[in-house]
């Protein structure tokens, strides 16, 4: 009785072998790179806005504080999003007749409020507060990135668990002083493994904090 | 809300419903010492019944019980497993994000703001502070710093929220069924104004509701001075008739009694239900049970007599209850006032022979305690009951001491069911052009032999404002949708006469107008003035002296004008008022059919409240239905058990229902509350229930003698919550309970009674939580708990807890994270009943834990016992592994969170739950998260008593206390340190934080 398989069929099933386990190994690669892609993360990738707000013309080029806007950072979980009125007080005055800000006059005349697309945004179980982070010594820039650089909004950080866990975990990585909470330019200095440490102290904070930064029901509730 | 139908019955073994009575009475017989049963069913002890209590959840809950067959069932699992892989690939979705074009001054996003403002309910306000985010109010409190409310809650302040948010609420004008507009309707109006007013209102008449505020009250004053004419009525169909007819018996005018139950030793009820119903509930269950909060270090106690036909909140706490039908308290007041050495005429009838001994001993007591004591009447007991009461009172030198007089808060204090009588005999006459009914529903509420409907029908032109298109919208010409109690401007008083505002939180959601706006156009005619021009200018009017603009801000404020409560009024007693009213008894073997208003939905206004609907009354624990109570003594002699339908022919009316075996209930005597079988108020509240309005009369409205009762072959079934989450046998002492004089020789009686192992004696690792930080705990305490379920409604409406429907309760799947226990003792026919509420326990060695899978249950550096909800796959193991039974399922999404007019109303501080996962008491985990957040920013401790938990604010009676155990001085470490404290099961050493106070009663011995 003739043979079979070929001769070629070994190489056949030496290649098929070696394929299951590429194809093992690149389907979880590929789901991996799927999950912290852009795509998914939207992470990096600017939005389109009703207006095109640039925040590194307001921010780096005209030096306005983020809390000219964002007026509750400090004092509550949402950092608050401005009303028509805070845009109309430069703009009443400035580029009164800029096609571009044409949005925002028709919302202060007919009482409609803008409406923009969310940048930052975390699930409806997670509850973080802005205010107690700002208190507390994590600047804007650690969380939104340089805003100052972005014409148009983006997203700087996947904002998954696990990104916030590497905080909570070990806080004294980013802990600031609190006079650079607003600065954008701000970088961990050298020793800052150390410079942390005595902040987290200066914050009130202690071990027994630290242990319960990493407890379920600080976020979820 | 799901599955609001007839509950049918599907698969799994249920537990046993019927019960062998004379087999529970010689099981009874033969036990001894102190037994505590939660249903009849577990007295009887039947086997079924212990098997099915050790379940996990209630039989049927957990099983398969749908139509759809095992195979298809897996095969569509199998379908849904492959699909569920690719769940994982969603992404966020792109959101909007809205700012305000012009954000309001002192808003903070995020923040939620509270504005004081007044809730109405018969007529009474009740002072409340509405939390609100946004613009949308999404929480009630009481205000604490309101004389007539002192911060406390019941079960209608906290639902009525859901009122407002109803998406059948009625959302525009009618005319005559069709669709209209609101200017239609004002020019129709004035047409109709200018018409009357050339007749002096001859063909006019308003019919509302009682009314206590001073704007509406001055506005019909002001119409009816233009119109002489026109009429005035008034009816509600649980009012004060009687209280107000008693008044007028012995001091000839109608006068309000007020009580300080603080003061009083002795309390003597005559059917009086003061800790529930009265308007003054609030503040007297605070008082009442100040005077019996031993835990506070307190050596003495009031002691409670209470007579009552059906078991009530006030009866479920009294030392000596008794039983006793509704008909027989007059003879018993009778006689009372004779022992007591009252001189009045012995004409009137006897006591009954098992009534003489709880007699003589309150006798005793309220001698020994002249000018401490109080008897009070009931609502429900005819006038000459009152009166005696007013002539005990004063007797007994109380007078002046426990017992004030002030005028009523009633602005028009009239005989309600006279004046809808009169107003049924000038419809019925023809005399009526134009009927203005001013948010009340009478064709619903009307008596069966006051022929409301067939009157209404003879008015020309009838205008109904009201909340939903109910019974009377249908009949009537004009509908105008009523703004809730949240979207208007108004005032009330409360029953001490104080002043209570009415802001608005929100603008009406649906167009909704109030009272104000329509008598406005009877006075100005154009153009129409606001609610809230109204009300401002009617006490910009009153209010001399002094600057208006502070006064009314303070007024908008604080939530009610400062010291308007009535002034005491001196009055004495005319005994002869007394002899002239006796009236004769009922036949002592007589059938008594009484109506009560309704625990959850009063008188049927809240038949649309999911949440109302959905709470397990008082003792009954009946969900969706109200039921024909009936005594353990009568369902033997009738063959009767629960679920049995019945007729009952009283007075030449007839009333279809099912039965329902009430321990405690009076023997011959039945009783069926108010407000059910509503035909038109919404999807909820439609069809649930027998209407009990039909079988009433005029004559007697609370209780009718001589009913004649004929079994029918059918059976109902009840969604009933007694028989969920047993706990176990009755050597486990769960309940624990003892009397005043046993406290005062050994204070640590409760803890002597049942070992408890060496906290060292576990598997759990002491050094993994040392709680250096917080260490939060909860003491519920159960002398001063009433059972009242304030605190289960403020915990669905604080935790986004979602209605079910009547099939998921009967299947045991009813969602409350806090639920109230009730326990009996003694023989069924007269029990003691005892109230636990049950929330998680927060086991420092917590067994659910342990079980769980995917960690979506773990313990955190505070104590508490989380459920992370996003963690959570829904196997169930905790729940079958909890030993208070405490978790609930979502086995279906039952949380409406698509429901556009609903999404408003949840918390925003808590997550709304999706089906398959579990969930349980957090204890109010963002509330301490909120406080935890605030004190780290200013670098302190939260203080003691900065985090409540919703349960604990609204408790009325202050029964609940939570706080930091690692802080010595806190409220909560004080009571964690009394004798009386014990933890339920603590023989598990599970450790629970959720600790109770051991209820101390005080008989008389």
């Amino acid at each position: 009785m003739a043979q079979l398989f070929s001769k070629g069929t070994n190489s056949v099933a030496r290649v098929t072998l070696l394929g299951l386990v590429i194809f093992f190994f690149g389907f979880w690669a590929i789901v991996y790179a799927i999950y912290f892609s852009p795509y998914t993360t939207a992470q990096n990738v600017p939005r389109t806005q009703p207006v095109p707000f640039s925040h590194q013309h307001h921010v780096a080029g005209l030096g306005i504080d983020c809390r000219y806007c964002h007026t509750t950072v400090e004092t509550s979980a949402f950092a608050g999003l401005p009303p028509t009125t805070t845009c109309m007080t430069c703009h009443s005055q400035l580029w009164t007749d800029a096609p571009m800000l044409a949005p925002v006059r028709e919302s202060l005349a007919t009482g409609k409020p803008l409406v923009w697309q969310r940048v930052n945004q975390v699930p409806d179980f997670v509850f973080f507060n802005h205010s107690i982070h700002v208190q507390k010594g994590i600047g804007c820039s650690t969380c939104h990135g340089r805003v100052d650089e972005m014409p148009l909004t983006w997203k700087a950080h996947s904002l998954y668990m696990r990104w916030c866990l590497d905080c909570h975990e070990a806080p004294e990585k980013h802990l600031r002083p609190k006079d650079e909470i607003l600065n954008m330019q701000w970088t961990e200095p050298k020793g800052q493994a150390q410079r942390g440490r005595a902040l987290f102290a200066e914050y009130g904070l202690n071990p027994h904090r630290l242990e319960q930064l990493k407890d379920c029901g600080i976020c979820h509730r | 809300m799901t599955n609001c139908g007839p509950y049918k019955k599907q698969g799994g073994a249920p537990i046993p419903r019927a019960v062998d009575l004379a087999a529970v009475r010689s099981q009874l017989a033969a036990e001894t010492g102190q037994r505590y049963w939660r249903s009849l069913q577990e007295l009887a002890g039947t086997q079924e019944f212990w098997e099915a209590a050790q379940r996990e959840f209630p039989p049927g809950a957990s099983e398969w019980a749908d139509a759809l067959s095992r195979r298809r069932f897996l095969s569509l699992a199998a379908a849904s497993l492959a699909l569920w892989s690719l769940t994982g690939c969603t992404k966020q979705r792109p959101k909007n994000i809205v700012p305000y074009v012009k954000q309001p001054e002192d808003l903070v996003l995020g923040e939620p703001m509270f504005y004081a403002t007044t809730m109405p309910l018969g007529g009474f306000g009740q002072g409340i502070l509405a939390k609100s985010y946004e613009g949308h109010p999404v929480k009630l409190e009481g205000n604490p710093e309101h004389p007539c409310t002192v911060g406390g809650s019941d079960v209608w302040l906290q639902a009525s929220l859901m009122d407002l948010y109803d998406p059948d609420r009625s959302q525009s004008v009618a005319h005559n069924g069709e669709i209209s507009t609101w200017d239609a309707f004002i020019s129709d109006l004035a047409e109709m104004v200018s018409e009357e007013k050339t007749r002096k209102g001859a063909g006019l008449r308003f019919l509302t509701e009682t009314i206590t505020s001073p704007t509406l009250s001055g506005q019909l004053e002001a119409v009816l001075k233009q119109l002489p004419e026109a009429k005035w009525h008034v009816y509600e169909p649980v009012n004060q008739d009687n209280t107000l007819e008693g008044a007028r018996l012995v001091f000839g005018k109608p006068m309000a009694a007020q009580h300080d139950f603080e003061k009083a030793a002795v309390i003597l009820s005559l059917e009086s239900d003061f800790l529930y119903s009265h308007p003054a509930r609030l503040k007297y269950a605070r008082a009442f049970t100040n005077a019996r909060r031993v835990s506070s270090g307190r050596r003495e106690s009031n002691r409670l007599y209470v007579a009552e036909s059906s078991p009530t909140i006030t009866g479920s706490v009294a030392e000596h209850r008794l039983p006793i039908r509704s008909s027989d308290i007059e003879a018993l007041a009778w006689h009372l006032a004779r022992e007591c050495g009252l001189q009045v005429k012995s004409g009137a009838a006897v006591a009954p022979q098992s009534a003489r001994q709880w007699l003589s001993q309150g006798v005793a007591d309220l001698q020994q305690h002249r000018g401490g004591s109080i008897v009070i009447a009931g609502e429900w007991q005819p006038p000459i009951v009152h009166a005696l009461a007013h002539a005990l009172n004063e007797h007994l030198g109380n007078v002046g001491q426990t017992v004030f007089y002030t005028a009523p808060a009633d602005s028009r204090a009239l005989n309600q069911l006279a004046s809808l009588q009169e107003l049924v005999r000038d419809l019925s006459s023809g005399a009526v052009d134009a009927l203005v009914i001013l948010g009340s529903n009478p064709v619903y509420t009307s008596p069966g032999d006051v022929a409301f409907a067939q009157a209404l029908s003879k008015a020309k032109r009838t205008i109904h404002l009201s909340t939903h298109l109910d019974e009377t919208s249908a009949q009537a010409t004009w509908h105008i949708p009523q703004a809730h109690f949240l979207e208007a401007w108004g005032d009330h008083r409360s029953f001490d006469g104080t002043v209570s505002l009415q802001q608005p939180l929100i603008e009406p959601l649906y167009a909704g107008k109030t009272a104000h706006e329509i008598l406005d156009v009877f006075l100005h005619q154009q153009p129409l003035r606001s609610d809230y021009e109204i009300v401002r200018s009617f006490w910009s009017s009153q209010l001399k002296g002094g600057d208006f603009e502070n006064q009314w801000r303070k007024a908008v404020h604080d939530g009610f004008f400062q010291e308007t409560a009535f002034s005491k009024v001196d009055v004495r007693v005319n005994v002869g008022g007394l002899q002239s009213a006796a009236s004769s008894p009922a036949a002592s073997g007589d059938l008594e059919l009484n109506f009560r208003p309704d625990p959850n939905i009063w008188d049927g206004r809240f038949a649309n409240n999911g949440w109302l609907q959905e709470c397990p009354k008082p003792i009954s624990k009946l969900t969706w239905d109200n039921a024909l109570l009936v005594s353990p003594v009568l369902a033997q002699r009738e063959h009767l058990q629960t679920g049995d339908l019945v007729e009952l022919a009283a007075g030449g009316r007839l009333l279809r229902g099912p039965v329902f075996i009430c321990p405690g209930q009076a023997e011959n005597c039945i009783t069926c509350t108010l407000g059910y079988g509503r035909i038109r108020t919404g999807r909820v509240g439609n069809g649930v229930g027998i209407n009990a309005n039909a079988a009433r009369s005029s004559r007697a409205p609370w209780f009718e003698s001589g009913v004649k009762l004929r079994k029918l072959p059918e059976r109902h079934e009840f969604a009933e919550t007694q028989l969920h989450h047993v706990l176990g046998s009755p050597e486990r002492q769960i309940y624990r309970a003892g009397i005043l004089s046993q406290f005062l020789a050994k204070p640590d009686f409760v803890k002597s009674s049942v070992s408890e192992p060496h906290p060292a004696q576990t598997l759990f690792d002491p050094k993994e939580f040392r709680y250096d930080g917080y260490k939060w705990g909860m003491s519920i305490d159960l002398t001063t708990c009433i059972g009242c379920n304030a605190c289960v409604l403020a915990c669905d409406v604080e935790n986004n807890i979602p209605v079910v429907g009547k099939t998921e309760v009967g299947r045991g799947r009813a969602m409350h994270w806090l639920r109230v226990d009730t326990y009996y003792e003694g023989s069924p026919d007269n029990p003691s009943f005892n109230h636990m509420p049950v929330p998680c326990m927060h086991c420092e060695h917590a067994p659910c834990e342990l079980v769980c899978p995917v960690e979506a249950t773990v313990h955190d550096h505070e104590g508490l016992n989380l459920q992370v909800y996003n963690r959570c796959v829904g196997t169930r193991f905790c729940s079958n592994n909890c030993p208070y039974k405490v978790r609930r399922f979502n086995f279906f999404q039952y949380a409406k969170y698509h429901e556009p007019s609903f999404s408003p109303m949840y918390n925003p501080d808590v997550t709304v739950r999706w089906r398959g996962v579990m969930e349980k008491c957090t204890y109010c985990i963002q509330r301490i998260s909120r406080a935890r957040i605030t004190a780290e920013k200013d670098n302190r401790r939260i203080r003691d008593g900065e985090v409540r938990t919703a349960c604990q604010q609204a408790c009325p009676t202050e029964a609940i206390t939570f706080g930091d155990l690692n802080d010595p001085n806190s409220a909560i470490a004080k009571l964690k340190r009394s004798p009386l404290d014990y933890s339920m099961l603590g023989e598990l050493n599970t450790r629970p934080r959720t600790t109770y106070l051991a209820k101390v009663s005080n008989p008389k011995t």
